[in-house]
């Protein structure tokens, strides 16, 4: 998190050559080529859940996050009020908050408005490429990392209109849609497998998921609703902290 | 080609409460430092999410829950589990699943 050391020394060490709009592109292949998959998976999804080409546009280009973008699409397909949909997409986005923070360090220098336009696209994706390069080169202004903004953004939404262009076509008859629906679920599979194998404690991390699922479950059973997601999200994060805490704290004297 | 008034609200509350937290480090600049316990709070959003809403999708069927095998999205979700974990590929993992779901409709 604290960079402060190789700050320091970076305006002198490194020269601009490399630090280019069009090379910060060119450093966003992985996440463009990521963002094809995915975006495309998400356009098959939102389009199947009923939403018209231009909502989908909207929705990739404002709200621009993929996991937020499905929990939209889910919550509003299981006809979700609006304050509980917002909420949820305010917890699930809550961990930019470290991404962004992490990150802060690198753009002291430059003009608030700069980073406020640097932040508006940071995704967990573009943060892992750039913190990998950032490392070894701070940049000196945000030309390289807007670069790799750009790239991934305009990915996302081409991505999310093909992929809906793609749904329509395919979504000829009702067991197509329905078919296609599934899509959903199986990215959320996909997804959670990826964040438990991120985790440095995976039991820890599965622990979470079965507890929070099954009072997902629990709750969406008895009184359906928004509240059995956010409710399962806060009691299983909390789970989270309290086995964390309570598996690396026998030897230690916290 | 229309836009729903209401989904644009929702869209564009939902960009408001995503955009704080990307934006705010960023322009406070201040070394924000975030109590440790917080920051591992929220690290287990994102589990604790996914999962409850992975459940909801494939575990409740008309508002009930269907912990059986005559539940396909219950069967067609086990493959597509097994290929994330093996092959860590999202696309990947949503072509199994919808090939067993769409075998198993």
């Amino acid at each position: 998190m604290r960079n402060d050391e190789t700050l320091a020394h970076g305006d002198e060490t490194f020269a601009h050559g490399d630090e280019t709009f069009a090379k910060g592109a060119q450093a966003g292949l992985p996440v463009v080529l990521g963002y094809l998959g995915i975006g495309l998976a998400a356009g098959v999804v939102e389009r199947a859940a009923g939403l018209s080409y231009a909502e989908i546009l909207l929705l990739s280009m404002v709200l621009y996050a993929g996991s937020a973008q499905f929990v939209v699409t889910s919550m509003v397909s299981l006809a979700s009020p609006l304050s509980a949909i917002v909420l949820t997409v305010f917890f699930v986005n809550l961990r930019h908050l470290l991404l962004a923070a992490a990150l802060a360090p690198y753009f002291r220098r430059l003009p608030a408005w700069k980073n406020a336009l640097l932040g508006l696209q940071l995704t967990d994706e573009t943060f892992v490429v750039a913190v990998g390069r950032f490392a070894s080169h701070p940049p000196t202004g945000a030309a390289w990392m807007a670069g790799l903004n750009l790239a991934a953004y305009s990915t996302w939404a081409t991505a999310n209109l093909a992929g809906a262009l793609f749904s329509a076509q395919f979504a000829g008859s009702a067991a197509n849609t329905k078919v296609l629906g599934f899509a959903l679920p199986c990215m959320f599979a996909g997804l959670l497998v990826l964040q438990l194998a991120a985790r440095p404690q995976v039991r820890v991390g599965l622990a979470v998921a079965l507890f929070s699922a099954a009072l997902a479950v629990a709750v969406q059973a008895s009184h359906p609703g928004p509240w059995a997601v956010i409710g399962a999200t806060l009691c299983g994060a909390t789970l989270g902290l309290a086995l964390e805490r309570w598996t690396s704290a026998p030897n230690s004297s916290r | 080609m229309d836009v729903r008034p209401e989904l644009l609200a929702l869209i564009l509350a939902c960009a408001a409460v995503t955009a704080v937290p990307r934006v705010l480090p960023l322009v406070l600049l201040a070394k924000i430092a975030l109590p440790r316990w917080l920051l591992a709070w929220l690290a287990y959003v994102p589990v604790a999410v996914l999962a409850a809403l992975l459940a909801i999708e494939v575990l409740v069927v008309e508002g009930k829950p269907a912990l059986s095998a005559a539940n396909p999205s219950l069967l067609a979700i086990v493959p597509a589990l097994a290929t994330a974990a093996f092959t860590r590929s999202l696309i990947g993992t949503v072509m199994v699943g919808l090939g067993a779901y769409w075998l198993l409709l």
